[in-house]
């Protein structure tokens, strides 16, 4: 529906209440944005320039200063490693699991969609709910893995306590929780293949493998994309299990970018050099989403 | 959690799989199966038999699959140690409206964006868009600010506002909008119906799929955020489900496994009911809408 406002005349009654009804409508939404979105993103460039402990009245300009202290720091680039170790992990565990699953579930199968239901459930349960039964069932003593390790004569590493494990433990939980979201998307998307192509194909005598990687793949391609941008974007914001199962920790060995700006403000009160770890992490996401959209645009085109 | 990034669209029915069947594969997709229930619900039951253990079980050398003397007291030492029924009111109102304000905000402008005249509106949906670029964990700092200079810090409204607008959800149902004949507003019009009863008995009417799923989705969401609620919550009275559990846990910490384990049931079973009741709906409605979208 194009809008013409040279057809009619401008500001007639009929025009000024379309447009008041226009902004009734859309306004609050919009400022809403303005004030608690954009707004902040203005205000972390600020703050990057200031020395501030979010007390005193008085914010002193440092140019800068909290980008060179920053950006320096050996602890900041074991940060950095970290958001990228932690969301190649899960992202990759979860798009190949989900794959191998889906592949498996695609088949008539009594309960197999039951069996979708119960992998996705973790996905609706809280994060912090979820990262708590985990500090459990990695308990090094009394946990679930323990156990089930010591049913095969191997005993459990200190799990959540230990830097060398840490971020395993944080990575297995964090595809626990989001394989089932994977899987649904893989199977919706293998559903959506047209069966007359391997009809065809077998009938030219393709096997299995060859349909596999002639048909399923390329059919998938859409799916797959869509899904490592959402797990990238949304690995790379995991908060709630850092914060509830490691704080950071041991040693910084879990320490990511969000937990990071967390801490420097909520736990340091330092609000210069937060904001400039949210300007990291927000040109980072940046990047990753235009990315996504050149790779939509040139899907669109291939269509 | 992707599920805020996820395309939404009308629910349907899904295809046959189009496997050659094999005998093989069959017992490898049973054993697929069985995987995964044993994978999500070890760890499941783990948790609820430690909630009925007692504490002397739970610490037992030998760890029982099956708690010997089951017990409800770790649930009334979580409800005792911490205020779980001021948790729950808090959460319950915190979600309702502000899953209540997002779907509104989602329904309004995208039925603005679709159906009301505005000279450059694609550029204000442009403007709208961009917000999903920007990442909630980055602006926690100055919302902190701005919320502690409205001195809403504490308050329902100091939780909910902030996170009540909505954007992907516009653009879900807008794209939605788009899909409906004209005809049907344009009949509304001729029948003389303004724009909010158009939207409201018309239109809303017609995506109702897609506004419900959007809706259990946004519920699902609020009633599991953290981050914001952690920050913007300083007495235990205000505190929402999420950050009340993990306070139990720094509290009780690793010596009482029971009481902790009863405390994150109180906090999940509220969800696990409505995914019980909806779940067919929700995981179609997230599976047709990402591949369309």
């Amino acid at each position: 529906m194009a809008v013409r406002t040279q057809s009619a005349p401008r500001f007639s009654p009929m025009i000024a209440r379309e447009w008041l009804t226009f902004w009734l409508f859309l306004g609050p939404n919009l400022l809403l944005f303005a004030i608690f979105t954009y707004w902040p993103l203005l205000y972390n460039a600020y703050l990057s320039f200031v020395e501030w402990d979010f007390i005193r009245p008085e914010r002193r300009w440092v140019g800068l200063d909290n980008y060179a202290t920053v950006l320096a720091d050996d602890q900041f680039q074991t940060i950095l490693r970290n958001s990228f170790v932690f969301t190649a992990g899960c992202v990759a565990l979860t798009l190949t699991l989900g794959l191998a699953m889906a592949l498996l579930l695609n088949q008539r199968l009594r309960g197999r969609n039951a069996a979708r239901a119960v992998l996705f459930s973790p996905t609706i349960l809280s994060g912090a709910a979820v990262g708590i039964v985990w500090i459990y069932i990695f308990d090094p003593r009394y946990g679930l893995l323990a156990e089930l390790l010591g049913l095969v004569g191997v005993r459990s590493p200190n799990w959540l306590g230990d830097p060398d494990w840490a971020m395993l433990a944080l990575i297995i939980v964090y595809v626990w929780k989001n394989l089932g979201y994977a899987v649904v998307i893989y199977l919706a998307g293998l559903q959506a293949i047209d069966r007359a192509l391997y009809e065809a194909a077998t009938v030219d005598g393709a096997g299995a493998g060859a349909r596999f990687q002639h048909i399923t793949l390329p059919g998938l391609a859409p799916v797959l994309f869509f899904l490592s941008v959402t797990s990238i974007l949304s690995c790379f914001q995991a908060f709630d299990l850092i914060q509830v199962m490691t704080q950071g920790g041991p040693i910084n060995a879990t320490n990511t970018l969000v937990y990071n700006l967390y801490e420097l403000g909520f736990i340091r009160f330092s609000a210069g050099q937060a904001g400039v770890v949210a300007m990291v992490l927000f040109t980072i996401m940046l990047a990753l989403t235009l990315l996504q959209v050149r790779l939509v645009e040139r899907r669109t085109q291939a269509d | 959690m992707a599920l805020d990034r996820i395309a939404l669209a009308p629910a349907a029915s899904a295809a046959e799989p189009v496997y050659r069947r094999s005998r093989t594969l069959r017992i490898a997709g049973y054993a697929a199966c069985v995987l995964a229930v044993l994978l999500v619900g070890t760890p499941v039951y783990w948790t609820v038999i430690a909630a009925f253990k007692t504490t002397r079980e739970i610490y037992a050398p030998d760890p029982s699959w099956f708690p010997r003397q089951p017990t409800i007291q770790n649930f009334i030492d979580a409800w005792t140690a911490a205020p779980f029924g001021r948790y729950y009111l808090n959460s319950i109102i915190t979600t309702l409206i502000g899953s209540g304000l997002e779907v509104w905000f989602a329904l309004s402008s995208a039925y603005a964006l679709a159906f009301v005249r505005f000279p450059r509106r694609d550029l204000i949906f442009l403007l709208l868009l961009a917000a999903l670029m920007v990442p909630e964990e980055i602006t926690i700092i100055p919302n902190y600010l701005t919320i502690a200079r409205l001195r809403w810090i504490d308050t329902y409204q100091g939780i909910i506002v902030p996170g009540a607008s909505i954007a992907f959800g516009t653009f879900l149902l807008r794209q939605y909008f788009l899909t409906l004949p004209q005809e049907v507003i344009d009949a509304a019009k001729v029948d003389g119906a303004g724009h909010l009863r158009t939207m409201l008995s018309v239109v809303a009417p017609l995506a109702m799929p897609a506004v419900a799923t959007m809706a259990l989705l946004s519920i699902v969401a609020k009633w599991n955020e953290f981050l914001w609620p952690l920050i913007v919550t300083s007495t235990r009275e205000m505190r929402t489900l999420p950050i009340g559990v993990s306070w139990l846990l720094d509290q009780e910490g690793t010596t009482n496994w029971g009481v902790v384990m009863a405390g994150t049931l109180f906090v999940v079973i509220p969800m696990v009911l409505i995914f019980l009741w909806a779940q067919r709906f929700v995981v179609d409605g997230i599976a047709t809408g990402a591949v369309k979208g």
